[in-house]
């Protein structure tokens, strides 16, 4: 009697889990690596109107960020600044720039400068930039090194997890008010952030909310 | 199994090589894979709209509108039993005396915070300009702000505090209202802390108290 199955089929089951489990694990790993805004958001950098410089107008000139954002520490939306902001110095400095005509029009008409949004939360999300600017929680934390951005781009991934990383561990992140737009200032050592930075938890009493409401509504 | 491989390792750098890695700079607007309610019909602050024809969220002022205060500087802007400040003390809010005149006297106490507040405001707002000592020798005056004055002579020591609030609610010559950015508290708090550079540039010896005298030498 001949055989019923060849000889091929007595490592065909292996092969097939070999390949199953390939296939699915390679699927798993990119969908972990791709869709999280770890990928989807970080990195985006879409052309301004304007390309406007943090690099040279805050390391170089030593600008304050809230002198263009002037209202983060008081309202929960950071401003974009309006155009006679630039035009307090830009009467003055490269005020024949073609590059910076789209500012010189705006100044005179009223109409806006098309900035374009870089980060952008859901909009079930209520973040409140004054809440932690005014809590020790710096710029640097959520933008990145904007001081050193030629062109700004989205330099970290806002994730509701990269959120409550600091929710969780405050202490591991906030600073002294004074340094909050200082965005090179680093304690020295982690040991050093962590002590000082729970003693900022206990006099302020920082009790970031873990529940849902307390950032989605 | 030669072929699934094969198939296997072309999908994994192809998708590697269309996707790129995490990090990289993207110009196209980020996809978001779970939509859910994350765009809403709502108005965000700044945000657009195309319902006006400016497509702006942020409506301008109307015509003939008095403004109370900011709701982020009052809380009680909107409140029932808000009392309109600017009644109370008009100077505070204009700098300016029932004759329409600057003030001499600062309409609010001068405590040691008002300054330090005054301090801060001016890093931030004053600095690039008129430098650090208000000697007008700011960062700006080499890439063109030529004509950014000094605070040290007479000229503007015998300015009023009045006169300084005005300036810096609505500008003067090449410099642009900062009104906007300052509310009057904060104002003050410059004028005050102007006047403190002033002084602390044209000071003598009798200005020190006797007991840090000996500290700094004199």
């Amino acid at each position: 009697m001949a055989n019923i199955f060849p000889k091929w089929s007595n490592t065909a089951p292996i092969k097939i889990l070999i390949c199953l489990a390939l296939t699915v694990g390679t699927v798993v790993a990119g969908v972990t690596y791709w869709a999280t805004p770890k990928y989807l958001r970080v990195g985006y950098q879409p052309i301004q109107p304007v390309a406007f410089e943090h690099s040279l107008h805050v390391d170089q000139l030593g600008m304050d960020c809230l002198y263009c954002h002037t209202f983060v520490d008081r309202s929960e939306h950071s401003n974009v600044p309006a155009a006679s902001t630039c035009m307090n110095c830009h009467s003055m400095v490269k005020s024949d720039s073609p590059k910076l005509a789209p500012i010189r029009n705006s100044y005179e008409s009223g109409e806006p400068v098309p900035w374009v949004k870089i980060h952008r939360t859901p909009d079930y999300v209520y973040f409140n930039h004054s809440v932690h600017i005014n809590r020790g929680v710096s710029c640097v934390h959520c933008h990145g090194q904007v001081n050193e951005m030629e062109e700004v781009y989205h330099a970290k991934p806002l994730s509701m997890a990269f959120c409550l990383e600091c929710h969780r561990n405050p202490e591991n992140f906030i600073r002294p008010i004074d340094e909050v737009t200082n965005l090179n200032f680093r304690y020295d050592s982690r040991e050093e952030q962590i002590e000082q930075g729970t003693k900022f938890v206990h006099d302020w009493k920082v009790n970031p909310p873990q529940s849902c409401s307390g950032c989605h509504r | 199994m030669r072929i699934f491989l094969a198939v296997w390792l072309f999908v994994v750098v192809a998708t590697v090589s269309i996707l790129g890695f995490r990090g990289d700079k993207s110009r196209s607007a980020p996809r978001w894979v779970f939509p859910d309610m994350d765009i809403q019909a709502k108005y965000l602050p700044q945000g657009q709209n195309e319902f006006f024809a400016d497509e702006r969220n942020d409506r301008p002022m109307v015509p003939g509108a008095v403004l109370r205060g900011y709701n982020s500087d009052i809380k009680e802007v909107f409140d029932g039993e808000y009392v309109f400040a600017k009644a109370e003390n008009p100077a505070l809010f204009t700098g300016l005396n029932e004759s329409g005149k600057p003030v001499t006297e600062f309409p609010l106490e001068v405590t040691y915070d008002l300054v330090q507040l005054g301090q801060k405001k001016y890093t931030i707002f004053c600095q690039p300009c008129h430098g650090r000592v208000g000697d007008g020798m700011g960062i700006t005056k080499k890439y063109g702000m030529s004509a950014t004055p000094t605070y040290h002579d007479d000229g503007k020591r015998a300015l009023s505090v009045g006169d300084i609030f005005n300036t810096i609610t609505h500008g003067k010559g090449t410099m642009f209202p900062y009104g906007m950015k300052l509310n009057p508290q904060e104002r003050w708090a410059v004028v005050a802390y102007v006047r403190a550079l002033q002084l602390s540039q044209n000071a003598t010896v009798n200005d020190v108290p006797t007991q840090y005298r000996k500290e700094l030498g004199l």
